[in-house]
């Protein structure tokens, strides 16, 4: 232990005293680890450090790099949203914080191993895997997932060799969730706009050389139950050099039910109408189309084209007809949700919904008796399942947090004996000084070019940046 | 007077980083006594404003004419989690509060559409609800209160 806790050190860990106080400190700490550096496990520690006097928080990454989604999924032309890093670096230089990037649960460390290290593990890792379609010909090249499309011009390590085809005039895109919007404006938008934001240089390169005119957004429901937020639909309609066109069949009898709905939807509703009837007053030839479209779910994929069954809605639900509609479509994205993999088997998971199995943030026993697992907590897309904004995470990793706290306070959670805390052993583990390191690099690259960053893609290279 | 004001930024940001750095959080009346350098705020400028948490306690504070209720809490390091967290650029809808009826009416600027956009993904959205980051302080707001919606929801029941 003690030998360990010198090589912490010398590696760089801990360079304040208040931190090698606090790791010697003999009295039992109590020991929380959370595993993932996303918005969850971020707001999660943010909490538990401010609540509960006497803990040490650790976070252990897969990558090298923190930050999740906010890095690797919150688009390049939305710098605002990622002003949340300077939330969470505050929490990570937390004296009672640690950082492990670049360390995988189930590769390099086991839950077992954690639950023995610490008094509660909290499992923050997110959705990495996308809902499908089902149908035959989805594993063609011509085919690909929104989620890898994001990764791809965000610099997530592994999806730069995605090389979406965009030589042809239509991509129609399956779902119309904020990630399906944010690819359709990618698509469409001015190149020029996004050159100044952090988008990888290759994606820019590739999306300089698209033939990409039109984009197809299409939902199996009606306009009433849009899945897209508002804020990014009128960002849509403000796109310059972009028509948004819609269909007018899909809004009968939508303006009179208006009234009778919540706020939210109703003024949704009731741009997508202004919308609507102002399309054509200003139409100029030679534009791109942004094309959403409403009541086809997705039936067979074809060369060059879409099959959509026509829908009824009964009940708010999609119910297909015997009609059908083909689309044209050079590439496909589909963008239908997303669902999280196991990354252990000792976790309990629902492997049909794609989440952890939990109630209130409490994981059950992986046995079918439905209770609690003393110790395990989940918050974020991985309990979830993902949906809501950044604001639904934030709230809902509080939540759990809390609930930790109050197991803690009620000894729900046994936390009399010392537990010694994630051991790097000879691992490549990256600090949060490791890194600054990458950061500071990344801006500095960036800045040659007028962005902001330019992200390092390569897992070696960061390694090498980082030091280890 | 330039030069005064070179001096106070400078500070200020050396101020910004130390805290960055060390995470030690500096009381504001400190933080302005310190580096006002006699240009201390006149009283008329004084804005005094009271949160109420969604449990009912009072955080009394003040600004000056020409923050926004974003800066109060930011300057005075009151304790609202998650308060702010796109700092400002009406990307998120966290610094959510809710006026009384008579004080919503008299704010000068009614809400743009953008500002709607992001409230309508806020939790407990009421009629007279705003986004802190949008309102600025005037003289007669002062004794204003506003309610701070409850940063814990269930996710799930979103």
């Amino acid at each position: 232990m003690t030998s360990n806790l010198l090589n912490i050190c010398r590696r760089g860990f801990h360079t304040s005293s208040v931190r090698q106080q606090i790791i010697q400190s003999e009295t039992p700490t109590k020991r929380i680890c959370i595993v993932g550096a996303g918005p969850a496990g971020f707001y999660a520690a943010q909490y538990l450090l401010k609540n509960l006097g006497d803990c040490v928080v650790d976070i252990v990454e897969k990558l090298p790099v923190p930050f999740g989604l906010v890095r690797f999924g919150v688009a390049p032309d939305h710098p605002e949203v990622k002003n949340v890093i300077n939330t969470f670096t505050k929490t990570a230089e937390h004296p009672r914080l640690r950082f492990f990037g670049n360390v995988s649960l189930g590769t390099d460390v086991s839950l077992q191993e954690l639950r023995n290290q610490y008094h509660a593990v909290l499992l923050t890792y997110g959705s990495d895997q996308d809902r499908e379609l089902q149908l035959d010909n989805e594993q063609q090249s011509h085919v690909i997932s929104a989620r890898k499309f994001v990764a791809w011009y965000n610099g997530l390590p592994g999806a730069e060799h995605l090389e979406p085809d965009l030589s042809g005039r239509d991509v129609t895109i399956v779902g119309q969730g904020n990630v399906a919007v944010d690819v359709a404006r990618m698509l469409l938008g001015p190149l020029d706009a996004l050159k100044s934001t952090d988008t990888t240089e290759y994606a820019l390169e590739a999306l300089s050389r698209s033939q990409v005119e039109r984009v197809h957004l299409v939902g199996r429901r009606g306009p009433l139950q849009a899945a897209f937020t508002i804020k990014e639909l009128r960002e849509m309609l403000k796109l310059p050099n972009v028509q948004t066109r819609w269909r007018s069949d899909d809004f009968s009898g939508i303006a009179t039910q208006v009234e009778q709905l919540q706020r939210p939807r109703k003024r949704l509703t009731e741009l997508m109408l202004k919308s609507l009837n102002d399309q054509g007053k200003n139409s100029s030839p030679g534009t791109k189309q942004f094309l959403p479209i409403f009541l086809r779910a997705p039936k067979a994929i074809t060369e060059g084209e879409m099959e959509f069954s026509v829908t009824e809605l009964q009940q708010d639900a999609a119910v297909p007809t015997h009609a059908t509609e083909r689309l044209p479509a050079n590439l496909i994205l589909r963008s239908i949700g997303y669902k999280s993999s196991c990354a252990d088997a000792d976790i309990s998971f629902d492997s049909r919904q794609g989440y952890v199995r939990n109630r209130e943030g409490r994981v059950l026993k992986v046995d079918a008796t439905d209770s609690v697992d003393a110790g395990l907590y989940v918050a974020g897309w991985l309990g979830t399942g993902p949906t809501g904004v950044i604001l639904t995470t934030m709230s809902g990793a509080f939540a759990v947090a809390k609930n930790i706290c109050d197991d803690i306070a009620s000894n729900a959670l046994d936390t009399s004996s010392s537990k010694p805390g994630f051991e790097a052993d000879d691992k490549r583990v990256v600090t949060w000084d490791g890194w600054r390191r990458i950061d500071d690099f990344e801006m500095e690259t960036g800045k040659e070019k007028g962005k902001p960053r330019e992200k390092i893609v390569s897992i070696a290279e960061m390694l090498r940046i980082a030091g280890v | 007077m330039l030069v005064i004001n070179t001096c106070r930024n400078t500070a200020r940001l050396a101020l910004r980083s130390a805290w960055l750095r060390n995470n030690v959080p500096i009381s504001s009346p400190i933080a302005s006594r310190t580096f006002s350098l006699g240009l201390a705020l006149k009283q008329q400028d004084v804005v005094n404003v009271t949160f109420v948490r969604a449990n009912g306690t009072k955080i009394k504070t003040s600004g000056k004419v020409g923050d926004s209720l974003l800066d109060v809490v930011v300057n005075n390091s009151v304790d609202l989690d998650g308060f702010g967290a796109c700092e400002g650029t009406l990307t998120c809808s966290t610094c959510h509060l809710i006026f009384k009826t008579n004080d919503f009416e008299k704010l000068p600027d009614k809400p743009g559409d953008e500002e709607l956009d992001m409230l309508d993904l806020a939790y407990e959205l009421t009629d007279t609800s705003r986004l802190g980051c949008q309102i600025t302080l005037s003289k007669d707001m002062d004794g204003l209160e506003v309610h701070v919606p409850s940063t814990i929801n269930d996710a799930r029941s979103a």
